[in-house]
């Protein structure tokens, strides 16, 4: 921990500089978006949007990325590496990601956002409920979890700076959140996908490299697997090493929270709102697809042959750092563990652009000032002043973390989740899908997943998700179905040509 | 507003292929869940010295993570570019309806 090392540290710089150049070429557009004038939202929609100019590739690697995070690249090939090849079946159920977002949203999200010009999801939720409470509601729950969670993954990285080039945490910290927080403010949401794009590229070559090596030394992957046996039978078994702990209900449920329910998160539902044409969406499906099923199946693979190449590590969490080490010379491992900094990276950056929509485009030009809608100048001004602000109160989360937000990041997927995804899949699928149901969606949601998580962990014997996320669906259809239908006006923007 | 009807009101045409290729993603998800979990927990829950292996995988796992995968990505490209229509996303004019 005393010395720095330099092999790790410089591959790190040049990276950290490419990042910045895209923040710089970005910032052209940002700089000519709050020069227009008049034009509603010109600036916002750059800022939080991308002008809605995002090509396919682009569009698949900056959603594979924001949703894959410091869990995909540390936590989940930790967990193979305790748990074996079930725990890489677990994780294969993130195979639909790529495509079920994408398909299900689809075009219509992409047209809806474009008739009633929303740059954020709020945006779409006002737009489709009219309600300032409802607005609020997601608003907050935005901003809270969002910081909540930010400030987990900035913690991640900075770990994991710490322990791969050796500076103290506090500097790497700083080192990080610099970095992040410079090309954020000034690319906005181009620099954010552009940066993810190419942090997607040095996940996905690390990630082959890596394997290919473990395999190698672990002497082929019939050798590897026989070690695994060895060790315990139960590692290449789908029910793991122990009794009770992954069973079938349980392991099946994880496709309703990771592959099928991520619709719900906001970050990536932006990405659903931003793509230019259909041919982005085609080609954002099919490279979507192809690189999550790489990086997932990739990742976990190596945690779990891990144990045959470096056995006894004390925290499965080191098995990638270790392996990486172990196998590689430092300048190339320095490269390789860029990657899950990437990963980290390309989470935060977007979750940072959420919240300041929430801030700028959903309470301030919304509530606070209406009028400064369509001035650009301003809008550039509170966007860059609360990029900055939002950064600096997660800086601070990080370095030393208070316990309402170790609380609020344990419930943040979830509790974000619950919020967001049946208003925005009724709202958008069902003419019937009212106010009322939409409060009474969220509010069965986040509070029967509180209270389950509390007393009955697994519910029917699946993940704590499911059952409140079945039970707020339900309580979205009895209340809207009782009472009042949403007014003509809303139904005939919303699906009227 | 009480004399709006029904025929006043023209559903954009879009909606009807966007519905059909939501639902084609639904269907596509579901039959990937179920190819996954047939296979896995049909070969897999078996003792494990009675299993077969393919390339030094166990054949559960083969099967329903590396084929899986490998078909799953087939059918997304055959479900993109086959059934998947090219449209405009911009609010449409008075001409084209």
């Amino acid at each position: 921990m005393n010395h720095v090392n330099f092999n790790v540290l410089i591959p790190l710089i040049l990276y950290f500089i490419g990042v910045f150049v895209i923040g710089f070429y970005s910032m052209k557009f940002v700089s000519k978006a709050s020069q227009s004038e008049g034009e509603e939202n010109g600036f916002l929609s750059e800022y939080l949007a991308g002008g809605r100019d995002l090509g396919g590739f682009v569009l698949a690697m900056t959603l594979v990325t924001t949703y894959l995070s410091a869990g995909s690249f540390i936590g989940g090939p930790g967990a193979a590496y305790t748990f074996g090849m079930a725990w890489v079946f677990l994780a294969m159920s993130q195979m639909p990601t790529g495509y079920f977002t994408l398909a299900v949203l689809g075009k219509k999200f992409a047209i809806v956002a474009r008739k009633i010009n929303a740059v954020t999801i709020t945006d779409f939720i006002r737009a489709r409920y009219k309600s300032d409470a409802l607005v609020m509601i997601c608003s907050l729950s935005i901003v809270a979890f969002f910081i909540a969670a930010m400030g987990a993954q900035w913690i991640g990285a900075a770990r994991l700076i710490e322990g791969s080039v050796g500076i103290s945490y506090q500097s790497a910290l700083i080192f990080f959140a610099i970095t992040v927080l410079m090309y954020t403010t000034i690319g906005g949401f181009r620099a954010v996908a552009l940066t993810d794009t190419l942090q997607g590229i040095i996940m996905t070559i690390g990630t082959i490299a890596l394997f290919v090596a473990t395999i190698h030394a672990g002497g082929g992957i019939s050798s590897v697997v026989q070690k695994m046996y060895q060790i315990n039978p139960g590692l290449i078994t789908p029910y793991s090493i122990k009794e009770g702990f992954a069973t079938k209900a349980w392991v099946t449920s994880f496709w309703i929270l990771v592959g099928f329910a991520v619709v719900g998160l906001p970050s990536v539902g932006m990405r659903a709102m931003s793509y230019k044409d259909t041919k982005s969406l085609k080609k954002g499906i099919i490279y979507g697809t192809i690189v999550s099923i790489i990086l997932i199946l990739g990742m976990h693979l190596i945690g779990a042959f891990g144990i045959a190449v470096v056995p006894g590590i004390d925290s499965g969490d080191l098995v990638v750092p270790t392996i990486t080490t172990k196998l590689f010379p430092a300048w190339i491992a320095g490269i390789i563990l860029a990657g899950p900094l990437a990963a980290v990276m390309s989470t935060v950056d977007s979750q940072l652009l959420i919240v300041v929509g929430a801030i700028v485009n959903d309470v301030y030009s919304n509530y606070i000032n209406p009028k400064a809608k369509k001035d650009s100048k301003r809008m550039a001004k509170m966007s860059f002043v609360s990029t900055i602000v939002v950064g600096i109160l997660v800086f601070v989360t990080a370095f030393n973390p208070p316990p309402i937000m170790v609380w609020l990041n344990l419930y943040a997927n979830a509790g974000l989740i619950s919020t967001f995804l049946w208003p925005i899949i009724l709202g958008l699928y069902w003419k019937g899908a009212n106010t009322k149901g939409a409060f009474a969606s969220i509010i069965t949601g986040v509070g029967s997943y509180i209270l389950f998580s509390k007393i009955w962990e697994r519910p029917l014997g699946m993940h704590t998700i499911v059952l409140p996320l079945a039970l707020s669906l339900i309580a979205f259809i009895i209340v809207s179905l009782c009472t009042e239908k949403p007014s003509k006006e809303v139904i005939k923007l919303f699906w009227g040509v | 507003m009480e004399e709006f009807k029904k025929e006043d009101f023209v559903e954009d045409p879009r909606y009807k292929q966007c519905n059909k290729e939501a639902l084609m993603g639904i269907g596509l998800g579901i039959l990937n869940l179920i190819w996954w979990y047939a296979w896995g927990y049909g070969l897999g829950s078996t003792s494990p010295e009675k299993y077969t292996y393919v390339f030094g995988l166990p054949m559960w796992f083969f099967m329903s993570c590396i084929v899986g995968a490998i078909l799953f990505s087939g059918l997304t490209i055959v479900m993109v570019t086959k059934f998947f229509k090219d449209m405009h996303l911009d609010k449409m004019d008075e001409d084209e309806i």
